[in-house]
C-alpha cells in the first residue's frame, strides 16, 4: 500500500462524511432551502473529495483532466439547479423557516 | 469480498426501488424514482462489465427517458385539471389483475430464459474476437453494432425514426416558453455546458472505435443538449427550421441506406466493406446516426411535431398583443 493509496482512502472517507451529512441534512431540515444547502455541500465537497481521490490513481494526465471536468460540471449544475429551485419556491411563497415556526 | 457485499446490496435497492417507482401513490415522486432506479440499473451494468450497456442506460434509460416522463406527467396533471374523470371500481380491479398477470407472465418467461441459457457461453464470442483486427475497430461491442451485425444498427436506427414520425403524427408538441431575463444563471449554465456537451458527443463518437461509447451515447448528450436549449427557451429558431430538421432526422437512415447500396456494388456482400476499409466505413454511418439519434431524441421531449408556420404567427401576435 503506497502513501497515494492511503491518501485515496482518507479523501474518500471524507467524500462519505459530507454526502453522509449531506443526505441527513436533505431528510431532517425544516425547510427547502436549508435542504438545497444540505444538499450543495454533498455535492460540491463530496463529489470534489471523491474525484481528487480518484485523481491519485489515474493512470496518465488525460484521465484527471476527464476527472476534473466531471467535478467542474456537477459545480455549475448543482449551483444553477439549486439556484433555479430555490428561486421558484420562493416565488411560489415559501417562507423560509425561523426559529420559533412548527 | 467487498464488491461482493456491494453487489448485494445493490441488488434488493434495485429490486426495492422498481417496486416503489412502481406503486408510489405520487406520480412525481414515482418518476423521481424510476430516474434513480436508471442510475443504479447503469451501476449494475458496470459491475457486470458492460460500460457501454452502462453509458447507454444511465443517458437514455435515466436521464432522457426520466425527461420524457417528467413532461408527459405535467401534460397529464394539465389535463386532469382540465377534467377530472373518476375510473368505476370493478373496471380499475379487472385493469390491475390483467397487468398483474401479463406481468407474472412476462416475468416467468424471462425466469425460463435464464434457467435455459446454456451453463457454458457457446456463442460466437471466440470467432468475433479473433476476427476484431479486420473489422476496422478495436473495440468489439462497435466491431459487433456496426460490421459484424450492420443489419440490425440500420434498424435500430430506423426505429427511432420511426418513433420521431408516429409522434410527430399524433399531435403537436408546443416549445416550453422560458423566460430567461429573471434567470441570468440558467443562461450562464447553458453557455458553460453546451458546448462541453457537444464537444462530448464529438468524443463519445470518436471513442467508441476504441473504447466504450458511440453514436448512441454521443446521440443521448446530444439529445440532452437539445433538451436544455428548448427549456432555456432558446431552441425556437432551430426548431422551426424544419426542413433543416427533417433532414437531420432522416440523415441517419439515408447514410446507413447509402453505404449499404456502395458496399453491395462493391464487395457484393451487403455491409461487407472493403477489407482494411471498415473503420472509415463505420465512422462515416456512426457520424450520420449521431446527429439523427442527438436530433430523435431531443425532439421526444417535444412531444410532438414542433409548431410550425400556424403556430408561428400565432406567436407573434400574441407577443404584439402583450
Amino acid at each position: 500500500m503506497s502513501v497515494l493509496d492511503v491518501l485515496t482512502g482518507l479523501l474518500l472517507t471524507a467524500a462519505v462524511f459530507f454526502f453522509v451529512a449531506g443526505t441527513v441534512g436533505l431528510l431532517r431540515f425544516p425547510d427547502i432551502y436549508s435542504r438545497l444547502h444540505a444538499l450543495t455541500k454533498a455535492d460540491n465537497v463530496g463529489v470534489g473529495l471523491t474525484v481528487l481521490a480518484l485523481m491519485l490513481q489515474a493512470e496518465n494526465g488525460s484521465e484527471i483532466f476527464k476527472l476534473g471536468l466531471i467535478w467542474v460540471l456537477v459545480l455549475v449544475a448543482s449551483a444553477t439547479v439549486s439556484f433555479l429551485i430555490g428561486n421558484e419556491a420562493y416565488r411560489r411563497g415559501q417562507k423560509p423557516w425561523t426559529r420559533g415556526t412548527p | 469480498m467487498i464488491l461482493q457485499i456491494f453487489d448485494w446490496v445493490l441488488l434488493p435497492v434495485i429490486v426495492a426501488l422498481a417496486w416503489r417507482s412502481l406503486n408510489d401513490r405520487d406520480l412525481f415522486r414515482a418518476v423521481i424514482k424510476f430516474i434513480a432506479l436508471g442510475l443504479l440499473l447503469a451501476v449494475a451494468w458496470v459491475r457486470l462489465r458492460a460500460p457501454d450497456v452502462a453509458l447507454a442506460e444511465a443517458a437514455v434509460g435515466s436521464g432522457l427517458t426520466g425527461a420524457l416522463i417528467l413532461s408527459a406527467l405535467v401534460r397529464m396533471r394539465r389535463r386532469e385539471q382540465a377534467a377530472t374523470s373518476e375510473a368505476t371500481g370493478g373496471i380499475e380491479v379487472m385493469r390491475r389483475v390483467s397487468i398483474g398477470i401479463l406481468s407474472l407472465a412476462l416475468f416467468a418467461a424471462l425466469c425460463w430464459a435464464v434457467v435455459a441459457l446454456p451453463a457454458r457461453p457457446t456463442g460466437l464470442t471466440e470467432a468475433s474476437l479473433a476476427r476484431l483486427s479486420e473489422s476496422g475497430v478495436t473495440n468489439p461491442v462497435t466491431a459487433v453494432l456496426l460490421n459484424y451485425r450492420g443489419y440490425d444498427t440500420l434498424l435500430e436506427v430506423g426505429v427511432l425514426l420511426l418513433a420521431i414520425i408516429g409522434v410527430w403524427s399524433l399531435r403537436r408538441g408546443e416549445l416550453p416558453a422560458a423566460d430567461l431575463s429573471d434567470r441570468p444563471l440558467l443562461l450562464s449554465l447553458l453557455r458553460v455546458v453546451l458546448p462541453v456537451l457537444v464537444l462530448a458527443a464529438g468524443y463519445m463518437l470518436w471513442i467508441g472505435a476504441f473504447a466504450p461509447g458511440g453514436a448512441f451515447q454521443g446521440g443521448a448528450l446530444l439529445g440532452g443538449a437539445l433538451v436544455l436549449l428548448m427549456l432555456g427557451g432558446l431552441a425556437r429558431r432551430v426548431v422551426n427550421r424544419s426542413r433543416l430538421l427533417r433532414a437531420g432526422l432522416v440523415l441517419g437512415v439515408l447514410v446507413f441506406a447509402m453505404v449499404c447500396a456502395i458496399t453491395l456494388l462493391l464487395t457484393g456482400g451487403f455491409l461487407q466493406y472493403p477489407s482494411g476499409s471498415g473503420g472509415a466505413w463505420i465512422m462515416v454511418i456512426e457520424s450520420a446516426a449521431l446527429i439523427s439519434i442527438g436530433l430523435t431524441l431531443g425532439l421526444l421531449y417535444l412531444g410532438g411535431r414542433p409548431t410550425g408556420g400556424q403556430g408561428d404567427s400565432a406567436d407573434r401576435s400574441s407577443s404584439d398583443h402583450a
